[in-house]
């Protein structure tokens, strides 16, 4: 397949042939050979671990490949370092923002160049930066400081920043993960005209097929390090796209079976909190959840949902306000959570639920090891551990392993293991299934629709909309640390809970 | 595989199962080893520049330390002391807390134990000493206990805090027992008043070393079956492992933290009563002997195990006892052994990155040649 070198405004078209890339015996990436048409946008697309940031790694010099080669506008091309990639017109937009918050718009772009000089001479600088947001399509205000900015404003600039430093041919890694749905179709509704125009070339990294047909032109999919597919967006179903990517027909979504919610399990009034910059609070009035249903949270990334779960859970200190469970006073004692069936399961578990130098068995044992009186023994906890693991599916070498040793799906097997054990009465979950693939995020969905169908209350925190419409009986979504909206799942509108998220009534 | 068939699989060890658990378990000797061995070298380096033979300095250090029965006493009476000392760094290490100042409480419980003796001087050593041994921990565990407190109900940095309470430590007991509690007849050396003869501790029948090493060996036993056997120390190596974890599981962190950091500087209390009731025979500004800073030595050599730290304190033990010959000998000062101390302790940190690099001691990996 051959490429027109770039674009009339020198967007140029990339292309990597048989790249490979070996870590030890480990083969991350194998024969890769995917081409981005110039003034394209490109959807690669892929699992966790199917190799797509190694691949990006590559591109940007961050990796050296162990065999391959980069075309970058139709000319073979040696990329040893990110800097060489910038040289070239190559830049990256991270997951993340990596503004510095405190400095205004011009400060950041002006600082980011890689010949700012010494001393800066601003009303210059200015001058310059004005007449390249003239040629821009959107524009965002220079003189506020970036933190200041809404979070699809800051995207925005992210880009802006690499088209400011002359780089043309952009690799963005899940753009819109901290984006509302609808800053999240605005700002790739900009990257999009901006590819039309001729001004840029975009790969861009994503999970959601909502955003492929309607953003992108063309896909390529790994799996397993292997490039197993791809074609033009158009003509590639949502089915078909999933099935390249897990190589077998998508798990079934879990079909919701609607009861008669039990009595409160969790019933939180008037609860205060500092949030993580200490500087604002969080305040939710009246918020329950029953036995038998799953309430599922949604919301923005840092609108106050982590600080509610920290609260709940005894890390984040309460200033005013209740918390009860089963009509108990709740303070996030063992005692206290032993009594009313307790459990949680975090975000990212490696992180914030298990000790990463202790044994699986050790991990596994968090819930159960002081049961048996005042003496803890290694064999009595791994005799309990080990049926729990199998009948979890934790693959692992050893149960005596380190358990930061295992991968990110059977680090989340083990906890459930864990939380998921005895008599469950109310579920505390955020963010389950981040970082995993659609089998494991699968397998864990089932058994949090199990729990509630066994009686627990499910509280679910989650980042993902869609995560939360599919398991939720009832939608509440948070907003700048406070409850925006509350409605059963089955009314719940969409571009309401959008607009809800965004703080707009 | 059916369940049952897995979950014996995975709870019996198989040969090669034992020999990965092995393997897991040598890391953590391996590598303080390759660190000690590593500050020898940098040492050795040292003393070649100089102009010094290092094979002479360790011949000497052998002889000194480990060489004569003599010698051996001189060793494991250092060693004593030690093994107190480096479970006050240990202890709270477990639970994640770098505490380096067990020299406050040292010098702390050692004062407590002098004041205490002229209080009970009266009374027979079955109940003087255990009154004066008692003082000593809960004065030194107060220190270090406020330490705790600090860091879990202030957020201070324990490791800053302890460092300079151990100064301000030092200063109280220069300032007690050179006012109020001096003995007027001690004139070179300002003291508390001797310690009468039935406060006196004597030496371990047939080994010519006071009881303090008993006591301490037997403390270093007792923190590991605390440690590893025990729901409280089940839950202190949770909250060392990921405190957000512990939280999670309502495990009583403060509680925790409070609690080992008391015990912590207990034992370094206890390390300032042997010394003077069976070492100065008062209490003066000899407590103040670096024992404190050897302990944080010789707790990162032994990786926090707290029986790793009897052997430990005995070859440091040994290291500080031929001190004086290696002086004599080789014209060398004094603080050469400290050099020696402080480059083994930059490797120890050094070695602490290695851990999870070596394929050898990961036996998950092995199978991908």
């Amino acid at each position: 397949m051959t490429v027109a070198a770039a674009t009339a405004k020198g967007a140029p078209g990339l292309e990597t042939v048989g790249m490979t890339m070996r870590f030890g015996a480990f083969t991350a990436l194998e024969d890769v050979s995917i081409a981005v048409a110039p003034g394209t946008v490109h959807a690669l697309l892929g699992e966790n671990g199917a190799g797509k940031s190694t691949l990006v790694k590559c591109v940007m010099g961050v990796q050296k490949a162990s065999d391959g080669q980069i075309m970058v506008a139709g000319r073979e091309v040696d990329v040893p370092s990110p800097r060489a990639a910038h040289a070239m017109g190559l830049g990256m937009v991270y997951q993340h923002f990596t503004l510095a918050p405190s400095l205004t718009a011009a400060e950041n772009l002006v600082l980011s160049r890689d010949d700012a000089p010494a001393v800066i001479d601003w009303a210059k600088e200015r001058a310059g930066l004005e007449a390249f947001m003239g040629g821009m399509p959107f524009r965002v205000a220079l003189e506020t400081p970036v933190g200041r900015l809404a979070a699809g404003e800051r995207q925005r600039l992210e880009i802006l920043k690499q088209l400011y430093l002359g780089r043309r041919f952009l690799i963005l890694d899940e753009p819109t993960s901290v984006l509302t749905p609808e800053e999240a179709d605005e700002a790739l509704g900009f990257i999009r005209a901006l590819a039309r125009s001729g001004d840029i070339t975009v790969l861009m990294i994503t999970h959601k097929f909502r955003e492929v047909d309607a953003f992108c032109d063309e896909v390529s999919i790994l799996r397993r390090g292997r490039h197993v597919g791809g074609g033009r967006a158009a003509t590639l179903s949502h089915g078909a796209m999933a099935e390249m990517m897990i190589g077998a027909p998508p798990p079934e979504r879990p079909k919701r079976a609607p009861k008669n919610p039990g009595p409160a399990a969790l019933s939180v009034r008037g609860l205060c909190a500092r949030d993580r910059s200490g500087l604002k609070t969080i305040e939710i009035e009246d918020f329950e959840v029953r036995a038998g249903e799953i309430v599922g949270v949604a919301g923005v990334s840092g609108n106050g949902q982590m600080e509610l779960v920290e609260a709940l859970a005894g890390q984040r200190p309460i200033q005013a306000g209740t918390v009860a469970v089963m009509g108990a006073p709740f303070h996030a004692t063992r005692a206290e959570a032993q009594a009313h069936g307790v459990r949680w399961l975090p975000e990212e578990p490696l992180r914030n639920a298990c000790a990463p130098g202790m044994s699986v068995a050790e991990n596994v044992a968090f819930r159960s090891f002081d049961a048996n009186g005042f003496w803890v023994s290694a064999a009595a906890l791994r005799k309990v551990a080990a049926p729990l693991a199998s009948a979890f599916n934790v693959k692992c070498a050893s149960i005596d392993a380190p358990i930061s040793t295992l991968s990110g799906g059977n680090v989340q097997r083990a906890a459930l293991a864990r939380e998921l054990s005895g008599d469950v009465r109310l579920l505390i979950c955020a963010n389950p299934c981040f970082g995993l693939d659609f089998g494991a995020a699968g397998e864990i969905r089932a058994r949090l629709m199990a729990a509630r169908d066994a009686g627990a209350a499910v509280l679910l925190i989650s980042e993902d909309l869609d995560e939360v419409m599919d398991l939720s009986d009832r939608v509440v979504v948070m907003s700048e640390g406070r409850i925006a909206y509350q409605a059963a799942a089955a009314e719940a509108d969409r571009a309401e809970i959008g607009r809800r998220m965004a703080g707009r009534r | 595989m059916t369940d049952a068939a897995a979950s014996r699989a995975l709870a019996a060890p198989s040969a090669e199962g034992a020999l990965a658990a092995l393997a897991r378990r040598a890391e953590a000797v391996a590598i303080p080893l390759g660190a000690l061995l590593a500050g020898v070298a940098a040492f050795s380096l040292f003393l070649a520049l100089l102009g010094h033979s290092p094979a002479e300095f360790f011949a000497l250090v052998w002889r000194g330390g480990f060489g004569t029965a003599f010698s051996w006493e001189n060793t494991l009476s250092r060693a004593a002391p030690l093994l107190l000392a480096a479970l006050c760094v240990a202890l709270p290490a477990r639970l994640g807390l770098v505490v380096i100042g067990g020299e406050g409480a040292i010098v702390l419980g050692g004062l407590a134990a002098g004041a205490t003796a002229m209080v009970v001087g009266w009374a027979p050593g079955a109940l003087g000493l255990p009154l004066m041994a008692l003082a000593a921990m809960a004065v030194g565990g107060a220190w270090i206990g406020a330490v705790g407190w600090l860091r879990h109900h202030r957020g201070v940095n324990e490791t800053i805090a302890s460092l300079l309470m151990a100064y301000i430590a030092i200063a109280l007991l220069n300032h007690l027992v050179e006012g109020p509690l001096r003995d007027p007849a001690s004139l070179n050396k300002p003291s508390t008043p001797p310690l009468p003869d039935w406060l006196r501790i004597g030496e371990i029948p047939g080994v010519g070393v006071h009881w303090g090493l008993a006591f301490g060996a037997l403390a270093c036993v007792l923190a590991w079956v605390l440690i590893e056997r025990t729901r409280w120390g089940f839950a202190a190596r949770i909250a060392g492992g990921n405190v957000r974890a512990a939280q999670l599981q309502g495990l009583p962190v403060g509680a925790l933290i409070l609690g080992f950091t008391a015990l912590a500087g207990a034992m370094a209390g206890l390390v300032g009563f042997f010394e003077v009731a069976a070492v100065h025979g008062a209490a003066n500004g000899s407590l103040i002997s670096g024992y404190g800073y050897a302990g944080i030595l010789i707790a990162f050599l032994a990786r926090h195990n707290p029986l790793a730290i009897i052997p430990v304190a005995v070859l440091v033990g040994g290291l500080e006892a031929s001190g004086g010959l290696v002086q004599r000998r080789m014209d060398l000062p004094d603080a050469t052994v400290l050099v020696l101390e402080g480059m083994v302790f930059v490797a120890i940190l050094l070695g602490e990155t290695l851990y999870g690099r070596f394929r050898m001691f990961r036996p998950e990996l092995w199978g991908r040649a």
